[in-house]
């Protein structure tokens, strides 16, 4: 069984000290283009994590029969194999999240970090460990993803939750929020350019926070003296 | 020096035996979900295909089963297909009351406009949906009926009505709408249009024609 320090520890890990779209910076390619707008951002976090967390579990759990030489290719297959039997389950049995889920699972096939935490993670660990992480890792890029989203959905269209209706259905269209009344848009932010432009303010603000914090901790120990 | 050949042998086909046996339990797993999902994922298919189709085609017009109607025609310039395209004939006691036409507007901002058609049998329009797009997010995309009912405004119109010159867009003085900043698509979805009608006015006494094969009804 796992502690609730390790529980933590793994929490934090995925979502501040080692975020993957912050830190890592993996995966970016669905990230930058998925995120034009909160409702496809989450959509697509919430793929990624559920992907990530059958795949880290289902790598852990035959890890003994992986010799070192051959684990790439097994990972990638166990991955390939998994993500096509959810993108087929999806499309068959539910298939109002698959409309709106469907389009984000292949690209997440492509996505390096369910790759990366299988290898770097789940390969070393226990089955629930693993699910764990790869949990607390999609977690992390989903909130990344939804501040990118909100970001780039207000500066491009002064809005937030458009699109909501594709999810709940049409009562939900009252939940857009129109930040900005009449605003006349802002192109760039929601073209792929604003994608990168918006990620780079987000890494720069998160590096910011992460020295400001570490002269503080400096600051409140005093240097032992140089003898 | 043998001995190290037989072990290194030995290693690459154990490696290779476990690699294959994960091929298999992976091919073995897809094999039986690909079993089990397929008629379920095609019938979910036709279904959406349906909805669709009786988005275009109000569904008061016809008692065929519109699917099974489906023809393939060659690529046209007037439907601005480079490939073969599908259209679907609607019947009402057995006399021809509509079609729906498969056409693209090559001319879009960002390429083609997949568009679905409908035209009842006195060449009014019934209805038009973007069927696939790559137009510009926020700016192009109110085409499509997702983002806004623009594309409503073809209903009821005909070859006749507005008259030829007035198929253009309200700034090229013409009679349909378009959003300022984004002319360029709505034009290309407009000529898309009339281009379908000027098909079907070519092409109504074939569609007209009874079935050459007894269709089986719904």
């Amino acid at each position: 069984m796992m502690t609730m320090n390790e529980f933590r520890s793994l929490f934090h890990n995925g979502l501040v000290k080692q975020n993957t779209g912050l830190v890592q910076l993996l995966g970016l390619c669905p990230l930058l283009a998925i995120s034009n707008n909160v409702v496809n951002a989450l959509s697509l976090g919430l793929a990624t994590t559920m992907v990530m967390a059958a795949s880290s579990g289902a790598v852990s759990g035959v890890r003994h029969f992986v010799p070192n030489e051959i684990r790439i290719p097994v990972f990638v297959l166990i991955i390939a194999a998994l993500v096509t039997v959810i993108d087929l389950a999806m499309n068959a049995f539910v298939h109002p999240l698959y409309l709106l889920l469907g389009i984000f699972i292949p690209l997440i096939t492509t996505n390096c970090i369910v790759l990366a935490r299988a290898d770097a993670f789940a390969a070393k660990n226990r089955p629930l460990h693993s699910v764990i992480d790869a949990i607390a890792m999609g977690l992390g890029l989903t909130l990344v993803l939804i501040v990118l989203g909100a970001i780039r959905e207000l500066a491009g269209q002064g809005t937030l939750l458009s699109g909501i209706d594709l999810v709940f259905g049409e009562q939900a269209k009252q939940l857009v929020l129109h930040v900005l009344p009449d605003y006349q848009g802002f192109l760039l932010a929601i073209l792929p350019p604003g994608a990168f432009i918006a990620l780079g303010l987000l890494i720069a603000t998160n590096n910011w926070y992460k020295a400001r914090a570490e002269q503080r901790a400096r600051a409140a120990v005093p240097m032992p003296l140089a003898t | 020096m043998n001995r190290q050949i037989q072990v290194a042998l030995k290693n690459a086909l154990r490696t290779g035996g476990i690699l294959f046996v994960f091929a298999l339990v992976g091919t073995a797993m897809l094999a039986f979900t690909h079993d089990r999902t397929e008629p379920v994922i095609t019938r979910g298919q036709l279904e959406q295909k349906r909805a669709l189709l009786s988005q275009v085609l109000p569904a008061s017009l016809y008692d065929n089963d519109l699917l099974a109607s489906q023809q393939s025609v060659p690529p046209d310039d007037l439907l601005g297909t480079r490939k073969p395209s599908a259209l679907w004939l609607a019947r009402r006691g057995g006399v021809f009351s509509g079609v729906v036409l498969e056409a693209v507007a090559p001319d879009g901002y960002s390429g083609d406009i997949a568009l679905l058609i409908g035209i009842d049998a006195s060449g009014t329009v019934t209805g038009v949906r973007v069927t696939a797009h790559r137009e510009t997010p926020g700016l192009g995309d109110y085409i499509d009926r997702a983002k806004s009912a623009w594309i409503d405004q073809f209903a009821g119109k005909s070859l006749n009505a507005p008259e030829a010159k007035h198929w253009k867009v309200a700034k090229d003085g013409g009679h349909f709408d378009a959003r300022a900043g984004a002319t360029i698509t709505p034009r290309a979805v407009v000529k898309a249009v009339k281009s379908a009608l000027d098909y079907f006015a070519r092409h109504r006494a074939a569609f007209a024609a009874p079935p050459a094969v007894k269709e089986t009804d719904a």
